[in-house]
């Protein structure tokens, strides 16, 4: 009965999507403020609904009521809580309804906050989100329904894939939808921006918060993702330039480039039909994304190739969507005022470089990416793309830019002063010599380009620390007026420091790769593997009964010397349920380096292959990436952001009944 | 990245643990070890996604890798094994495409839109000048620029 | 001013010719997995192989000559069961020659495995190592060749045949190899 109410409340919200837009376009077009209040409620009873029904999903689940088609499909009894939970978005259908969740949550929210707003501008972005949704709803209901019903239930579920059994699966996917998601109000704006045929400064600053909200989580959602590969894969791969990782990819970097043009708008007003046209790309990267790679035309994942209406019904969407966003581009960008105008040496020529380098980098993987089936349509030969094309194409682009990414900030507007900014940097210099001769001394002369990518990352790291002390007059004023200027720097200052730092620590876990060293051995019981200059003894091996699976456990002490460092004890897994047998590795990590450990196959005479790495800086990947997240939190953070926090003020004394109706 | 791992992991009903390089495949020559490793690492694993040979847990990796080791001991080239793969599954194999008339677009358009687009900015700042200002001296420009970014 | 105009179209006009690709990709039975076999129209690789259970060894001179249907399976191989009742079909109706080779497998299990969902091949050959299914190019069982009279692969299906293979692929490649 409870999933008929989910079902029933998707429908609802189906119908709600339909007034939602007909409202807030109307209401915005008839500069009716009464429509207008009306489709924002619309937009909080959406996600109410919705997320009710998400809730009977998730309680389906919970309970593992086999009766439910999808329920049955994807989870089974003996397994743990998280995991029965994070089965709900384990699969395609599940993953769609979090996916219109998450869009009405952004929905909501825009609602919420749109008092801030001109309430024309809340109404088209409402309208237009409210059309996204009725379509991915549609879509839902008539092709991917989950709430579907099977008869007779059957005893067990079909589980859920051993790989995806992992805390990992609770936080990925929601943080990669949330950014993937969030690109959809960025592109709402743009779409309102062009139906009213003006963008400006403020249009800059309402877009901003949401820009930098669905950053940060795509940031993140990426991140977690490559650590997730990184620690189940078993030989510490983090990244393999595969479409679905690419996919992810895309809108990242165009979302990147969408956060450094905005702030172009808002503090010059120009670039802004390029800043239009990068939020509706960047969303439909997002799209293309979340469903032309799992749609079966790039790979043949099953969830599409069993059901090709599915296929075409995205392909009718993302035509609309995309088609018909970028058609109305080309019929209103070109009346849009062009604005300010700056020399090529300045700040917003930096900005412009990074989105010049950004857009060519997100070219390149949607090139990389597609190219293979584009020869194959056109009957040419069958090509793999793989990582050592991404090596010589994007990584060149991206130089440049990791270089221009210290000198930026500290050009000034409109005109800056390129050698001044070099001559500020002088300490930067000094710590890529000192950093590339360390990295040369502690690895023996280890691969030049490792050696070379720490002093990138060094210059960067040092750069974006040597401009933030710029600003607060470090080593130039008295402490106490340090301190004044420490705590009257906004918060976006704090943040783009926060954000190019990281970055800097990304790529030093990244540049430190070719350091690593790993030793493939069979070892028996009682055996020391000498590894990177410690020592993994070889203590046992047991069995060990998890929840769903049976495991062989072996128990290795990692010594330095006499010292012992930690007790490994890596898994191999075997899943009776689905026949399969998944590695569970043991990484003992200081954060400075990770020591990582997975046990193969037994050879039957009592020796156990493994495989030990040590890879130094190799944390600093994800620490990087947690970093840029934090940066941007903060950045968005910033009240200034929180634009007419007076005009707010007044619109509640002027419009009270919104707000309590709300 | 798991996603596709677990769409590869059904679709080849891997009932192998996802393991790469085994001890028992390497071989007892480091130099010959490391030659291999490197061609292994160049070539895909059909039935993964972009993963090498080297790095893939799947059985035809595996036979693959053994396969190459084989060639190397019986006195191959690096060329000459590459080929031997390649005469057999097609250029699919190669991760890294290889460069010929069909190929120009992909290698080339990286670098070829950075140029356009350059050639774009360079079109747009200059059709647009920026009216000279009254030139400053050195301290003042310092000012100015101090004042600018502070408020920013 | 116009030119200017034209600039923002190509957003548009770009997103239309990708649009149409994607079409492309979607249109049914097509498969950007399947890959085409490197060795069409090349001479089937060498091979000799055990015979199964004891009987003759299977080489390639065996059927020199003829046109065969050359079939890999494995008893493991869950598609393989789903194509067997077509390879039967196929026997039954004796159109073409057909040749087993058992991939990777144990003989107890591949007896069994025929024992239960039928023998359709004339002769079977054991392929212990996979290495004659390298040389072949296969990447997952089941895979069927086709091979001419002149010893070339003219033919390759990846993945469990079906009756609409059969109709569609195989008949009309028997008629023309036969006829010519």
């Amino acid at each position: 009965m409870i999933i008929e109410l989910g079902h029933f409340a998707l429908i609802l919200a189906l119908a709600v999507a339909m007034l939602q837009a007909g409202l807030s376009l109307a209401g915005a077009a008839r500069r009716d403020l009464n429509l207008m209040t009306a489709g924002r409620l619309a937009a909080l009873a959406q996600f109410a609904l919705i997320a009710l029904a998400f809730a009977t999903l998730v309680h389906a689940y919970f309970i593992s009521d086999f009766s439910v088609a999808n329920v049955a499909e994807n989870s089974s009894t003996a397994k743990p809580l998280l995991y029965k939970l994070t089965s709900v978005w384990g699969n395609h259908e599940g993953s769609m309804v979090l996916w219109v969740l998450i869009l009405a949550l952004y929905g909501a929210a825009v609602a919420w906050f749109g008092d801030a707003m001109p309430p024309r501008l809340c109404a088209r972005v409402l309208g237009v989100m409210a059309l996204i949704s009725l379509g991915f709803l549609l879509f839902i209901l008539l092709t991917s329904n989950p709430f579907l019903r099977l008869s007779p239930a059957p005893e067990n579920g079909m589980g859920l894939n051993p790989i995806l059994q992992d805390p990992g699966l609770a936080f990925h996917p929601p943080f990669l939808y949330l950014g993937y998601v969030g690109n959809a109000v960025a592109f709402a704006f743009a779409v309102a921006a062009l139906i009213d045929g003006r963008v400006d400064a403020a249009w800059a600053r309402w877009v901003r918060p949401w820009t930098l909200a669905s950053w940060c989580c795509l940031t993140l959602g990426i991140a977690m993702g490559s650590w997730w590969a990184y620690y189940t894969l078993g030989w510490g791969g983090w990244w393999f330039w595969d479409p679905v990782e690419n996919a992810s990819l895309m809108p990242w970097l165009a979302g990147t480039a969408l956060v450094h043009s905005a702030i172009v708008v808002e503090r010059r007003d120009t670039l802004k039909s390029w800043t239009i046209l990068l939020a509706i790309l960047t969303f439909s990267l997002s799209l293309v994304g979340t469903f032309l790679v799992r749609s079966g035309v790039l790979t043949s994942v099953h969830a599409f190739a069993l059901d090709p209406r599915r296929g075409v019904f995205i392909l009718v969407l993302l035509f609309i969507a995309i088609g018909g966003s970028l058609a109305l581009y080309a019929w209103r960008a070109p009346a849009l005022e062009p604005g300010g105008v700056f020399a090529p040496i300045s700040r917003e020529g930096a900005l412009l470089l990074n989105n010049l380098i950004l857009a060519s980098c997100c070219a390149t993987v949607f090139i990389g990416t597609l190219y293979p089936l584009f020869l194959d349509a056109i009957g040419g030969p069958k090509l793999s793309v793989g990582y050592p094309f991404f090596d010589r194409t994007f990584v060149p682009l991206m130089i440049p830019l990791l270089i221009a990414i210290g000198i930026g900030p500290l050009l000034a507007w409109k005109r800056g002063d390129f050698l001044g900014a070099l001559q500020r940097l002088w300490a930067a210099f000094a710590a890529v010599i000192v950093a590339m001769l360390i990295a040369f001394y502690l690895s023996h002369g280890g691969p030049v380009l490792s050696v070379l990518g720490i002093g990138l990352a060094a210059w960067m790291g040092i750069a974006a620390l040597v401009e933030f002390a710029d600003r607060l007059h470090l080593f130039r004023a008295p402490w106490a007026e340090v301190l004044r200027r420490a705590l009257a720097q906004p918060r976006a200052s704090y943040g783009m420091t926060l954000a190019h730092f990281g970055l800097a620590v990304t790529v030093a876990g990244i540049a430190a790769s070719g350091f690593q060293q790993q030793r493939i051995a069979l070892v028996h019981l009682g055996e020391a593997l000498p590894v990177a200059g410690y020592t993994l003894r070889f203590d046992g091996i047991g069995k060990h009964e998890g929840m769903n699976y049976t495991a062989d456990r072996a128990e290795f002490t990692l010594l330095s010397g006499q010292r012992v460092v930690a007790q490994l004890a890596p898994e191999r897994r075997f899943f009776p349920l689905q026949q399969q047998t998944v590695s569970k590795t043991a990484i003992h990590t200081n954060f400075l380096a990770d020591f990582y450990l997975a046990l193969g196959d037994p050879d039957g005479k009592g020796g156990w292959a493994v495989r030990a790495y040590w890879k130094p800086l190799v944390p600093f990947i994800w620490i990087g990436g947690v970093i840029m997240a934090f940066g941007g939190a903060v950045s968005l953070s910033d009240r200034r952001w929180r634009v007419g926090v007076a005009a707010r003020r007044v619109a509640k004394t002027a419009l009270p009944a919104s707000r309590s109706r709300a | 990245m798991i996603r596709a791992l677990a769409a590869a992991a059904i679709l080849v009903g891997l009932v192998h643990v996802a393991f790469a390089v085994e001890p028992s495949e390497m071989l007892s020559n480091p130099t010959l070890e490391a030659r291999a490793e490197a061609i292994g690492r160049q070539l895909r694993c059909l039935v993964c996604q972009n993963e090498s040979i080297e790095d893939s847990g799947a059985d035809l990796a595996h036979d693959l890798r053994v396969l190459i080791r084989e060639r190397l001991k019986a006195g191959d080239t690096d060329a000459q094994a590459v080929k031997y793969v390649v005469d057999r599954y097609g250029d699919f194999v190669l991760l890294k495409p290889p460069v010929e008339p069909a190929t120009y677009v992909l290698w080339f358009s990286p670098f070829a839109i950075l140029a356009i687009g350059a050639a774009g900015a360079w079109l747009y700042l200059r059709r647009r000048p920026v009216p000279p200002d009254e030139p400053l001296d050195l301290n003042q420009r310092r000012k100015l620029e101090r004042l600018l970014l502070d408020d920013q | 001013m116009t030119g200017r105009r034209l600039l923002y179209l190509l957003p548009l006009v770009g997103f239309l010719a990708l649009a149409a690709y994607f079409l492309r990709g979607l249109a049914p039975g097509y498969d950007p997995q399947v890959l085409p076999s490197a060795l069409i129209d090349k001479p089937a690789p060498n091979f000799t192989l055990a015979g199964f259970k004891g009987g003759a060894p299977l080489s390639n001179a065996d059927f020199a000559g003829e046109l065969v249907l050359v079939n890999f399976f494995a008893s493991w191989c869950v598609p393989c069961r789903a194509e067997s009742p077509v390879l039967m079909d196929l026997a039954r109706r004796n159109v073409v020659q057909l040749y087993g080779i058992d991939y990777k497998d144990k003989p107890e299990d591949a007896a069994k495995f025929l024992q239960t969902f039928g023998d359709p091949y004339r002769r079977i050959g054991v392929d212990e190592t996979g290495r004659t299914a390298i040389n072949f190019g296969v990447y997952g069982v089941p895979e069927t060749y086709a091979i001419d009279r002149a010893g070339r692969i003219r033919w390759r299906h990846v993945g469990p045949l079906s009756e609409q293979v059969v109709r569609t692929e195989i008949m009309p490649l028997l008629k023309q190899l036969g006829a010519s």
